[in-house]
């Protein structure tokens, strides 16, 4: 229970500051309805479906970065990570608020991606609609965990894409898996089982990457 | 409560710390002094536990929870209010009766009527005089005090004077300071780093 209330303080600490600054989201949902308006212009006419789901989720993938970039920016300035670090709680409440507040902004962006996209391109059905939320969770396991890597490196604008893009494609396959196949819940149970690898995984490794 | 033996610690090449012997008892004040780039900050962020040894051994005989850690920084979010951000680290540290605790350090450090007020909002004197409140919020038995009176006025260091007047005798003291005069009466223990 005490683990619990610590994620709840993390996580609402998160959302206070995304509230206050306004950092975040905006740039989030700008991002992702601008990619969309660019890949309508991008795509010829007449092309499949299947291109069009495909550009779904590249535009998500992005978005996703988009907001991962500036995870730890707060806790960067005034190395605020430390504070958080020398604290009693389980480092890993640290992750998994993190990563609650990054499934929230996510989820933001995907609840006007995807009308934006339906206006665009497809209808959205309800296969993409859970896809897109498993996906986010995923996005947010593995990204909240490289985004704290990247947050203690020089390189950090650089890093975190290099690092997220490759462990995400099974991400991307299964989205785009899951809109497009006739047998969508084999994708989405795949979907299902990447979040709870790396989110065992990212939660376990956590303590590792914030710690000596 | 502090022993160290032949402890070091290098940044890549360079050796900031190096074959450092150290025995500090419970309750005792070590006053570390030294110019910039001696190792001052290195050692407290060694003893609080953010950074590793990279040669010999250091045994710190307090848990994660009894260490306070004054920091060059605040350690503290800018966007959140100064009462925001004691009850964060508070509700973290599992301050009792966090509230009133919060509110009496608030009160003694001149920032009641800030306290909710973003704290980018802050001068430096207020930002250290929060960083303060947050380091004694769970009245820790090692304190880990790094140039505590930076950026504080004439009132800031009256009041910390007497904070510190305090806790000498009661609690486990390490402090890093350019000015050593003004502790060195209070001093058990004191460590000059080249």
């Amino acid at each position: 229970m005490t683990y619990l209330a610590d994620v709840g303080t993390l996580a609402r600490k998160d959302l206070l500051l995304e509230l206050r600054s306004r950092d975040t989201v905006p740039a989030m949902l700008l991002f992702v309805v601008s990619t969309l308006v660019v890949f309508n212009f991008a795509l010829p006419a007449g092309a499949s479906a299947e291109a069009a789901y495909g550009l779904l989720w590249a535009a998500l993938v992005f978005t996703a970065i988009l907001g991962l970039t500036r995870a730890f920016v707060a806790e960067r300035e005034q190395r605020v990570l430390d504070g958080l670090v020398l604290a009693p709680a389980d480092r890993s409440a640290i992750w998994l608020g993190k990563a609650i507040a990054v499934v929230a902004f996510l989820a933001l962006a995907e609840v006007v991606a995807l009308p934006a996209f339906a206006l665009f391109f497809e209808p959205v059905s309800w296969e993409l609609v859970a896809a897109v939320a498993l996906a986010s969770v995923g996005f947010a396991a593995v990204g909240t965990l490289l985004a704290a890597m990247a947050a203690a490196s020089r390189a950090r604008e650089l890093l975190l894409p290099l690092l997220f893009l490759p462990l995400v494609i099974p991400i991307v396959v299964g989205g785009v898996g899951a809109s497009i196949a006739d047998d969508p819940g084999r994708y989405l149970g795949f979907l299902a089982l990447y979040d709870l690898i790396f989110a065992i995984l990212s939660w376990a490794s956590f303590e590792y990457v914030v710690t000596e | 409560m502090i022993s160290a033996r032949g402890l070091g610690r290098s940044f890549g090449v360079k050796r900031v710390i190096r074959d450092l012997d150290l025995e500090l008892a419970e309750r005792e004040l070590l006053l570390v002094t030294g110019p910039n780039g001696s190792g001052k900050s290195t050692l407290l962020a060694l003893c609080a536990g953010l950074l590793a040894p990279t040669q010999g051994e250091l045994e710190v005989a307090a848990e994660r929870s009894r260490i306070g850690y004054l920091a060059h920084e605040p350690l503290v979010y800018r966007e959140l209010t100064a009462l925001e951000n004691l009850d964060l680290y508070g509700r973290l540290y599992r301050v009792p009766e966090r509230r009133e605790r919060i509110g009496m350090l608030l009160e003694r450090y001149g920032l009641w009527e800030a306290r909710r007020e973003r704290v980018a909002t802050f001068s430096r004197g207020m930002q250290q005089r929060l960083a303060l409140c947050r380091t004694l919020l769970h009245e820790p038995d090692l304190l880990l005090l790094d140039e505590p009176y930076a950026g504080l006025d004439e009132g800031g260091t009256a009041l910390l004077d007497a904070e510190l007047g305090g806790l000498v005798g009661t609690r486990t003291l390490v402090l890093a300071t350019h000015d050593p005069e003004r502790m060195a009466p209070l001093a058990t223990v004191r460590l000059a780093l080249a």
